[in-house]
C-alpha cells in the first residue's frame, strides 16, 4: 500500500512537474491520463505507462540541432516504444507539436516545426504505426517551453513533442 | 520619395530623422516636389474657433504630415490668418514657407462642427485646395486625416494613406490581442483576444476582415474575421497545420500553406473556405505566398535549394508551374511582399546575425537593405508602397517600426507594456480606391 501511495505521489508530482515546465497552455496535463490507467481486470489500479517515470513512454521529447530535423538515434527508442504502444492500443492517438527556436521568420518556423513534427510521425509511420493514429502539427516559435533569449533557451526550443490525445 | 506611417501608439513616439533640415528656396514652386532629400516647408495655422473643440484639427493634420518626413512646420509668429485675403504673403515668404493650411471651425446648433479650410500656394498666392466638411465631434480625427492626405497629393503627387488602418497583435503576458488602429495609432481597438498566439494577419482587399492563424485549437488554424460585427469563421482547419493567409487581390480566394499533404505546401482556396486546390507540389518548404497585384502570380519563401529564398511562380496554367528563384543574396530570405507597382518587393534578409528588411526590383534584381537593426521581421506596404511597416525588438522588447521604401525615414512605435508585433497594414478606404 505504501509503495503504491509513493507510486501514485511520483506519478503526482511529474504530473505537477510536467505542467509547470510547460506553459503552452495544454488544457489536459499529464494527470489526465489517468483515466487510462486501472484498465486490467483485477481491480488494483496499475500506473499508466505514459506517466510512469520509470517507463520510457513517460518520455516525450525529441530534440534537433539548429536547422535540422532528423530524429537522432538517441531519441529513436523511445520514438519506436511510443509507435509500438500506439500499435498496441489502435483506440490511442497522437498528437506530435514541432517546435523551433525564436530566430527568423514565423512562418517559415512554422513550417521547421512541421517538419520536426512530420520527421518524428515517419519514424513512427514506418515502424508499423497507422497514419490515422498520428497527427503531426507545428507550434512553430509561438510556444517557447523556455523563453530566454540565449542559445540554451533555443537548444530547449528545437524540440517535437508527442502528446496523447486527452493530455 | 517617401512618405508616412505613424502611430503615436498612446506614449512613445521615437522620430529617427535621417535627413532633416535642407530648407528649400523660398519661392520653391512647391508643385515640382519630388526629389528625396527635401522637405516641404509647410505652415499650419490653428483654425478659427478650433480652441473650443475637444480635437483640434490641425494637430492631427500637423502630426500627419510631420511624421511623412516630408514637410517642415514652419510656426506662426504674429499673424494668425484664417482667409486667404489675411495673408501677408510677403512676411511668410521671407520665412522660407511654401504651402499654408488656413481655416475655421464652427459649431452648429445640432452638435455638428463645419470645418472649412485652405491650402494656399504663399509663394503664387494662389488657393491650392478649397474644401467644407461638416461631420460629428468623433468624426474630427477622420477629417484631419482626410485633410492630411488632400493636401500631401496635392503637394508630393502621391496617394496619402492616413485615413488607412493598420493591424498588430499585442502581447501581454499570455494574452494575445489582434488591434485595429488607424495609421497614427490612435483609436486602437481589439478585434478579438485570446490566450494563445496569433499570427499573420492579413487584410482582405476591400478592408472588411482580417485572416490570421490562431492556436486555440492546440494547432494553428486560419480564421477570417469579419471586422464590423466580429463574426469569425475558421476557413482552414485540416489535418495538421494551417497558416499564411494571403489574399487574391479580388479578395475572392486565399492562398495557404497546409500540411495535410505532408509538409507545408501552398493551396488556394475560397475565401469562404470552399474549393480547395494546390498550388505548389514539393518535397521542401514552400510558404508565406503573397500574390502579384495582377492576380497572375505569387511570390513565396521556399527551401528547395537548401536554403530558404524567395520564388516566383504563375497561378494559373497547371502545365508549366515552374517556380523562378528571385533571390541569390545569402543563405536566408524569407516573408515576401509585393509592391502594389508589381516591379519590387520587399523581403527579410539574414546578414550575418542581422535579420533586415531589403527591397529588391524584379526587373534588375538589385538589392536595397532598408534596416540595420537586430531582429526585423513581418514587413508590410503601405498602400502607396512609400513605407513599410515591420516588427522588429529593442531591449527584447516587441516593437513595430516603419521605414520609406528608400531607407531614408525611419520611426520607431511601442506601447508602454508589453510586445507588439505582426504588422499588417492595411487598404487604402473605399472612397479612395482607384482600381
Amino acid at each position: 500500500m505504501r509503495k503504491i501511495l509513493s507510486i501514485a505521489l511520483v506519478v503526482l508530482l511529474s504530473a505537477c512537474a510536467n505542467k509547470t515546465i510547460n506553459p503552452d497552455g495544454e488544457e489536459g496535463s499529464q494527470a489526465n491520463t489517468g483515466a487510462m490507467s486501472g484498465e486490467n481486470a483485477s481491480g488494483s489500479p496499475t500506473v499508466n505507462p505514459l506517466v510512469d517515470p520509470t517507463n520510457i513512454l513517460s518520455k516525450r521529447s525529441v530534440y534537433f540541432e539548429f536547422d535540422e530535423y532528423v530524429v537522432s538515434d538517441k531519441y529513436k527508442s523511445m520514438v519506436l516504444s511510443h509507435a509500438r504502444y500506439l500499435r498496441d492500443n489502435s483506440n490511442l492517438s497522437i498528437r506530435i507539436q514541432g517546435n523551433t527556436d525564436e530566430r527568423g521568420s514565423r512562418e517559415y518556423n512554422l513550417a521547421l516545426g512541421q517538419r520536426r513534427a512530420d520527421s518524428v510521425k515517419r519514424v513512427m509511420t514506418l515502424a508499423g504505426t497507422q497514419d490515422s493514429q498520428i497527427e503531426s502539427v507545428s507550434y512553430g516559435e509561438e510556444k517557447p517551453r523556455a523563453v530566454g533569449h540565449n542559445e540554451a533557451s533555443w537548444t530547449e526550443n528545437r524540440r517535437a513533442d508527442i502528446r496523447y490525445q486527452g493530455e | 520619395m517617401w512618405n508616412s506611417l505613424h502611430q503615436s501608439f498612446s506614449s512613445i513616439l521615437v522620430l529617427i530623422f535621417c535627413l532633416f533640415s535642407s530648407p528649400l528656396h523660398a519661392a520653391l514652386d512647391i508643385e515640382i516636389f519630388g526629389g528625396g532629400a527635401s522637405q516641404i516647408p509647410i505652415s499650419i495655422i490653428p483654425f478659427a474657433a478650433e480652441e473650443r473643440l475637444a480635437q483640434s484639427v490641425t494637430a492631427v493634420v500637423r502630426s500627419d504630415l510631420q511624421r511623412s518626413g516630408l514637410f517642415r512646420m514652419v510656426d506662426s509668429v504674429s499673424s494668425i490668418p484664417h482667409e486667404p485675403s489675411e495673408i501677408i504673403y510677403p512676411d511668410w515668404q521671407m520665412r522660407g514657407v511654401n504651402a499654408m493650411v488656413i481655416g475655421a471651425t464652427r459649431l452648429l446648433p445640432n452638435g455638428q462642427v463645419e470645418v472649412r479650410y485652405r491650402l494656399m500656394d504663399i509663394a503664387k498666392q494662389e488657393i491650392l485646395i478649397s474644401d467644407m466638411e461638416t461631420v460629428s465631434v468623433k468624426q474630427l480625427r477622420a477629417v484631419a486625416h482626410r485633410m492630411a492626405d488632400s493636401i500631401y497629393e496635392k503637394l508630393t503627387g502621391d496617394i496619402g494613406v492616413f485615413s488607412t488602418r493598420i493591424a498588430y497583435v499585442a502581447k501581454q503576458g499570455n494574452r494575445y490581442a489582434l488591434k485595429v488602429a488607424d495609421a497614427d495609432g490612435f483609436n486602437a481597438r481589439t478585434a478579438i483576444e485570446y490566450t494563445e498566439p496569433i499570427i499573420s494577419l492579413a487584410w482582405s482587399p476591400d478592408g472588411t476582415k482580417i485572416a490570421y492563424v490562431s492556436f486555440e485549437n492546440k494547432k494553428p488554424v486560419i480564421h477570417v474575421q469579419t471586422l464590423a460585427t466580429g463574426e469569425r469563421r475558421a476557413i482552414a482547419k485540416f489535418r495538421g497545420s494551417n497558416s499564411a493567409p494571403a489574399w487574391s487581390p479580388d479578395g475572392k480566394k486565399i492562398a495557404v500553406v497546409l500540411s495535410k499533404k505532408g509538409g507545408s505546401q501552398i493551396f488556394l482556396i475560397n475565401s469562404d473556405g470552399s474549393g480547395l486546390r494546390r498550388l505548389t507540389k514539393s518535397s521542401s518548404i514552400d510558404t508565406e505566398p503573397n500574390f502579384s497585384p495582377d492576380g497572375k502570380s505569387i511570390i513565396f519563401t521556399s527551401d528547395r535549394g537548401g536554403s530558404p529564398q524567395i520564388y516566383r511562380m504563375a497561378v494559373a496554367g497547371s502545365a508549366s508551374r515552374v517556380a523562378e528563384r528571385l533571390t541569390f543574396e545569402g543563405s536566408y530570405n524569407v516573408s515576401p511582399q509585393y509592391h502594389h507597382d508589381g516591379k519590387n518587393f520587399i523581403y527579410i534578409h539574414r546578414n550575418d546575425s542581422q535579420f533586415n528588411v531589403a527591397i529588391q526590383s524584379l526587373e534588375t534584381r538589385q538589392v536595397q537593405l532598408l534596416t540595420d537593426s537586430a531582429f526585423d521581421e513581418s514587413p508590410s506596404f503601405a498602400p502607396n508602397g512609400k513605407i513599410i511597416l515591420y516588427a522588429t525588438e529593442i531591449k527584447g522588447r516587441g516593437i513595430l517600426a516603419a521605414v520609406s521604401s528608400d531607407g531614408r525615414t525611419r520611426q520607431e512605435l511601442s506601447t508602454q507594456e508589453g510586445d507588439i508585433r505582426e504588422p499588417a497594414w492595411g487598404p487604402l478606404p473605399k472612397w479612395r480606391r482607384k482600381f
